[in-house]
């Protein structure tokens, strides 16, 4: 007989199988299990796929970023700013550069001080979501500029949709990142033990601040992809995430307190929130029972990964 | 390039004072180890032992004094430093990843890369030449391990231990500074240390046990560096003393006896 061993990375598959199997049998009067309908939950969910993946790598050292939610809105927007005036490349290339500095920026203040990155992440978080705010007017910006919104939004090569692309793209960057690159072996390394990190010579320090800059490299990237994909940047935007990331990241094996992380668990993990989400969505649960929904999600799944993981 | 002579100096420490918020920690701490000696750092509790080795492991810097690894006067300002001269620390709580694989660790900072051009400028390791080389290593020290792809965390604790030594001979170290290896071993364990030590050091490697265990001292090394709060007063070939001397030394008597004359 095969033995089902159930681990903190393995947990996410049977959840995910599961939760599919229920959902297909009690949704089965509506169009849950329709291919339109998943492939919307996978369009719909890829910016927090990228947030999520963002998130695993300040994960990996031990680091928490709260802050992701209001660099992608941010860096929506400063992308949608310097669109008009300076053109596609400029204006992209900024807003990343901008995400990736934001998190570096965390990550130093966290080295230097000494302050976990918690406390950190939330300051930032405050003062980024009021710029975004201060900027914007609270207003939206349109985006009208055609290569944008088809390099980050509507646009599909060979009838595959870009926003697929870039998930299944990033998906793979960022396994390669983690288990193929020694880079990625260190930042296990220092997430699971600094001090033995440190005596074997690495930069543990310098490590955590690109971790975080990569959290916020992968936020900004999930900030063009919203404004893609909605042809305009809210201030807003992501704000609503940092609830159904941390839950996912959690559900997919990574542990809070760093060490290695499961990508492919990830993925799943932000996939089995959306289709939770769409399958509440369809049978007629207001937005406010699904954020109650996913705030027993997020608890619950840090309580499961937790048992599994001690036993 | 690597001389041959078994009296090449491999470590010279000379006059190294540490002061501690005003605390004379180490007072001028003097000795030579040469290529392939096992030489042992005896001292009480406060004598100056785990600043002496955090002094030689980078972490942290002498006042006054220096440190010469194979005739090279360095400043040791991180582990990485000192690894790189030829130094090697085997911490008491060996300094291993226990969520990473015996591989992982083995390799750790000294990773083999991808011989391609382009995947090696990324950093893309080369899993099945790390195995292959972990292999090797462990067969040259005549140890088995089933399983290298499994966590440390799993492994015993005389095990680690091999690990940890298997790690800085691999880091290329002439010198391997061992604290307190056998603190938590079995007899077996013990014994398996005991000739892991003599064969390294007829590899040419000198090996510098810090050990409270003066019976095991005795038997092992050549020589022994006592210190006393923060002195180094005895540099003794331990076939000229008995256990009693040497303890007359940790414990100062030699040092008063010197004064009231």
């Amino acid at each position: 007989m095969m033995r089902i061993k159930l681990t903190a990375h393995t947990l996410v598959y049977y959840a995910f199988a599961i939760t599919m199997l229920i959902f297909t049998v009690l949704l089965s009067h509506t169009a849950f299990f329709t291919t339109a309908n998943l492939l919307n939950v996978l369009m719909q969910t890829s910016p927090i796929v990228v947030m999520a993946i963002g998130l695993s790598f300040a994960l990996s050292v031990g680091h928490i970023d709260l802050s992701i939610g209001a660099i992608v809105a941010l860096c929506g927007m400063v992308a949608a700013m310097l669109l008009q005036p300076f053109g596609l490349t400029i204006a992209v290339a900024a807003s990343l550069l901008l995400g990736g500095l934001i998190g570096a920026f965390n990550g130093y203040l966290c080295e230097r001080l000494g302050i976990p990155s918690l406390i950190v992440t939330l300051g930032m978080l405050g003062f980024l979501t009021g710029l975004s705010r201060q900027l914007s007017g609270l207003q939206s910006i349109p985006i009208i500029d055609p290569q944008f919104i088809s390099l980050f939004g509507q646009g599909a090569v060979l009838g595959i949709p870009s926003q697929i692309l870039w998930l299944a793209s990033l998906v793979c960057l960022a396994y390669i990142i983690l288990n193929k690159l020694r880079f990625g072996r260190h930042l296990f390394a220092v997430g699971a033990s600094k001090p033995a990190a440190y005596s074997m010579g690495l930069g543990v320090s310098r490590i955590r601040v690109w971790a975080m800059a990569l959290s916020g490299g992968f936020a900004a990237l999930a900030g063009l992809l919203y404004a893609g994909r909605m042809q305009s940047a809210r201030y807003a935007i992501g704000e609503s995430d940092l609830m159904a990331l941390i839950a996912a990241v959690a559900l997919g094996g990574c542990s809070l307190l760093g060490g290695r992380v499961n990508i492919i668990g990830v993925l799943l993990g932000v996939w089995l929130i959306g289709c939770i989400s769409n399958g509440l969505i369809l049978s007629g649960f207001s937005s406010n029972e699904q954020m109650m929904v996913k705030g027993i999600i997020l608890i619950v799944a840090v309580v499961v990964t937790s048992k599994v993981n001690s036993k | 390039m690597k001389r041959t002579a078994l009296d090449q100096t491999v470590l010279k420490v000379s006059g190294l004072h540490k002061n501690f918020d005003g605390v004379d920690v180490l007072n001028g701490v003097s000795f030579n180890i040469n290529r392939g000696e096992v030489v042992a750092l005896l001292g009480d509790n406060g004598a100056g032992k785990s600043t002496l080795v955090n002094c030689l492991a980078g972490r942290i810097q002498p006042n006054k004094g220096t440190i010469e690894i194979n005739e090279q006067a360095l400043l040791l300002n991180s582990p990485s430093a000192s690894e790189q001269a030829g130094l090697a620390i085997v911490h008491q709580d060996l300094a291993l990843v226990n969520e990473l694989s015996v591989i992982e660790n083995l390799f750790l900072n000294r990773e083999i890369l991808h011989s391609n051009k382009f995947l090696r400028f990324f950093g893309w390791l080369d899993k099945s030449a790390m195995a292959k080389k972990a292999q090797k290593l462990l067969q040259r020290l005549g140890t088995y391990l089933p399983d290298l792809n499994a966590p440390v965390a799993t492994l015993s604790g005389g095990q680690k231990q091999v690990i940890a030594i298997i790690r800085a001979v691999h880091a290329g170290a002439d010198i391997i500074v061992m604290d307190e290896p056998t603190s938590a071993l079995g007899a077996e364990q013990y014994e398996f240390l005991m000739s892991l030590i003599r064969l390294l050091s007829s590899q040419g490697i000198a090996i510098m046990l810090i050990s409270h265990n003066l019976h095991q001292v005795s038997m092992l090394c050549d020589r022994a560096v006592v210190l006393f709060q923060g002195y180094s007063v005895a540099d003794v070939a331990l076939n000229e003393v008995d256990q009693a001397q040497l303890l007359a030394y940790m414990n100062g008597a030699v040092l008063e006896m010197a004064q009231a004359s």
